[in-house]
């Protein structure tokens, strides 16, 4: 197995990449490139990737555009994806599209605008947040977005800007067999607070590549509500990659949100330094041959720090899921608090989760607890229900969906809670019940 | 109302209930009493159609239909109601969600249409005085955190509200106080109706002072070894359950 194909397909690409007269992003694109070519995509065989296999990628050749083309994108479809009273970043096929996006009231000061043309107009900027957050992380997928990464996301908020709205980043993908390869970066200076929410999805029907990464810095005391919410289709392959870099007392609120794709993974990492906190909320569904991967990294490396993490998972048909979740208390953390939580619901006997939670406690003062559940809905409940009349199949659904609402109650922006729970409602049908009744 | 001929039921390769008859006319309230283990709740189960129990003889007629035909959301639709001894606790699913799905299954099952959002809240706020609960209750996870009488009476509550016409209380008094005990009692009776039947299952004499039965029945081993009338139950509060144990023995 090797990632030949791609090589050879994206060099030829390799003079319309962004960022073309930056000798710095040459030479990181130039050793990604190197890494990329001595291991290809990520292997089982590598520790983090041993439930999902990707090799399968390198037998198909997803093929990127190599410029931003005219957009024919469903504008009507287009719309029904965004969240209403939010400021949007449309990204199509890996390129972010004006035209599309609506910045229009957004405070000045702020920037948000696609990685390309900050590339051009700023790249001081972009080269100080660049890489920051990944740090010395690495694997193949993360050596393939930074030798290859067409666009992306480039947010920027000054210090103490407390912006009013969230901002949406839409990941659009439209064309059968394309890639989308984005690096988004975000950056909120001191004091600064912001709700980003990212959504990707694709065209009906078709089957596409989704590899993106977002860089996260928050300075001192930054407050960043993040959101995802992956409903790719059910043929989309997505590898979504999320990390973070707390600055002292810096918040990071996080809500993955995962229903598409045909293979999913999603990597969310972050370091938190001084008495800065993490939430990470979790709810991944899946059915049919889904395969949805949750890698979740969180590194306290100075003390006083907060980290909670709640994953839930429903697994239907034959689909497998996937919960790594690792903390890591460094030596110097005291009075860490670290929480995780990961509750699994199967609902077939062919449903399967490979569950792992690491705890790797490096200080002697802190507090520190995990927790994993896998379980079946429970016949007693099921009886429950049916004994007042509510049909088998409504009342299974109604057990399902109470169990994955818990995640969603969770969820702060009111119009995006509102959306899952019609998802799931969608997914989970119960009769003679509408949502006013929740 | 309803006709229990010879019934035998097994839970795997145990005999629980060797031949129980029952008549019950509309209207009236039947207690069934006995010692642990004397089959009581195996009764209430089968009756309600819960699952792992093995019917191998007899019958049970409902409103002129073979009740043991229905599964059990079928037998709800139709006017079986079982207060559960253990009420399960439901976390996600909030009092009135249940509430309103069970009302609209079984109001869709006699092709009456669902009640629309405001007749529905007035109904169920009425209701809701009956067991003296506290509106907010409607709002809460279906038994998540109850206290024991609160389970007991939100039983009641569903009963209220799904109007069954026979109904099943299995041990209803079971871990209630004084107190709990009159308010359910009071809730029941004021359910009582001349078109509406009561089985209460109960291991207790007590019960039976707030809702006054017409028949009592001893059920020991799998059978019911004594009926009488609300006298019966004074005398095994008196007298205790051996010498009924002793009345079966002879009879084996």
């Amino acid at each position: 197995m090797s990632a030949t194909n791609y090589i050879e397909r994206y060099q030829t690409l390799a003079s319309s990449l962004s960022g073309q007269n930056l000798p710095w992003l040459n030479t990181l694109r130039q050793l990604a490139l190197g890494s990329f070519s001595a291991s290809g995509f990520p292997s089982p065989r590598e520790e983090e990737w041993k439930y999902t296999n990707v090799t399968a990628l390198e037998k198909k050749l997803f093929a990127p555009l190599s410029v931003s083309t005219p957009t024919t994108v469903d504008k009507e479809w287009l719309e029904t994806h965004k969240l209403a009273d939010t400021w949007s970043l449309v990204l199509v096929d890996g390129h972010f599209v004006p035209e599309l996006s609506d910045l229009a009231g957004l405070p000045d000061e702020v920037i948000a605008t696609g990685i390309s043309a900050a590339l051009e107009n700023q790249p001081d900027r972009v080269k100080a947040l660049f890489g920051t957050s990944v740090g010395t992380e690495s694997h193949g997928f993360l050596a393939f977005n930074t030798a290859y990464f067409s666009d992306g996301a480039f947010i920027g908020i000054p210090a103490g800007v407390n912006l009013q709205k969230p901002i949406q980043i839409l990941h659009v993908s439209t064309r059968n067999e394309a890639l989308s390869n984005t690096r988004s970066l975000i950056g909120l200076s001191k004091n600064a607070e912001a709700k980003l929410f990212e959504t990707f999805v694709g065209s009906p029907g078709i089957s596409y590549l989704t590899a993106a990464v977002t860089e996260i810095h928050l300075s001192e005391n930054a407050d960043l509500d993040h959101y995802k919410l992956q409903v790719e289709t059910d043929k989309a392959y997505h590898f979504g990659g999320v990390y973070v870099k707390q600055e002292k007392s810096s918040r990071f609120n996080q809500h993955n949100l995962t229903f598409g794709g045909l293979l999913a993974r999603n990597e969310i990492h972050t370091e938190l330094a001084m008495a800065a906190e993490c939430e990470m909320n979790g709810l991944f569904l899946a059915k049919g041959r889904q395969h949805v991967d949750n890698h979740t990294l969180i590194h306290h490396i100075e003390p006083h720090g907060i980290s909670r993490e709640t994953y839930r998972g429903v697994l239907a048909d034959r689909a497998r899921g996937v919960f790594q979740g690792r903390i890591v208390v460094h030596p110097q953390a005291q009075k860490t608090i670290a929480e995780m939580n990961n509750r699994n619901l199967l609902l077939s006997e062919d449903a399967e989760i490979d569950a792992k939670p690491q705890l790797e406690i490096l200080a002697d003062d802190v507090k520190c607890s995990h927790g994993v559940a896998v379980g079946q809905l429970d016949p007693e409940s099921i009886f429950y229900l049916v004994s007042r009349g509510v049909d088998r199949e409504t009342a299974k659904n109604m057990l399902t969906f109470a169990f994955a609402n818990e995640m969603v109650e969770k969820i702060g922006l009111e119009s995006l809670r509102g959306r899952v729970q019609e998802h799931l409602l969608n997914l989970f049908p119960q009769t003679g019940i509408r949502r006013d009744w929740l | 109302m309803l006709k229990i001929e010879n019934l035998h039921v097994r839970i795997e390769d145990k005999p629980i209930l060797k031949g129980i008859s029952l008549h019950i006319k509309p209207g009236e309230v039947h207690a069934i009493m006995g010692p642990n283990g004397s089959g009581k709740s195996t009764l209430s189960h089968v009756l309600a159609g819960r699952d792992g129990y093995e019917v191998t003889e007899g019958t049970v007629i409902y409103k002129d239909k073979n009740l043991l035909d229905m599964p059990p959301e079928e037998r709800a639709r139709e006017g079986v109601f079982l207060a559960f001894q253990y009420p399960v606790e439901i976390p996600g699913v909030s009092n009135v969600y249940l509430l309103k799905a069970a009302l609209n299954a079984v109001r869709k099952h006699h092709g009456l249409p669902e009640l629309d959002a405001f007749d529905f809240l007035q109904m169920i706020k009425a209701k809701t005085k009956l067991v003296e609960m506290d509106e907010k209750f409607l709002y809460r996870a279906v038994n998540e955190g109850f206290s024991g009488g609160e389970k007991k009476r939100n039983e009641i509550l569903q009963m209220a509200v799904l109007e069954p016409s026979l109904c099943i209380l299995d041990e209803t008094d079971s871990g209630l106080d004084i107190d709990a005990l009159k308010i359910v009692s009071d809730g029941v009776n004021s359910l009582r109706s001349a078109d509406r039947s009561f089985i209460l299952v109960t291991h207790y004499q007590r019960l039976l002072d707030y809702i006054k039965p017409d028949h009592v029945h001893v059920l020991a081993q799998g059978r019911i070894v004594k009926s009488g009338d609300a006298s019966l139950a004074l005398e095994l509060e008196e007298r205790g359950y051996g010498w009924i144990d002793q009345t079966v023995g002879v009879a084996a």
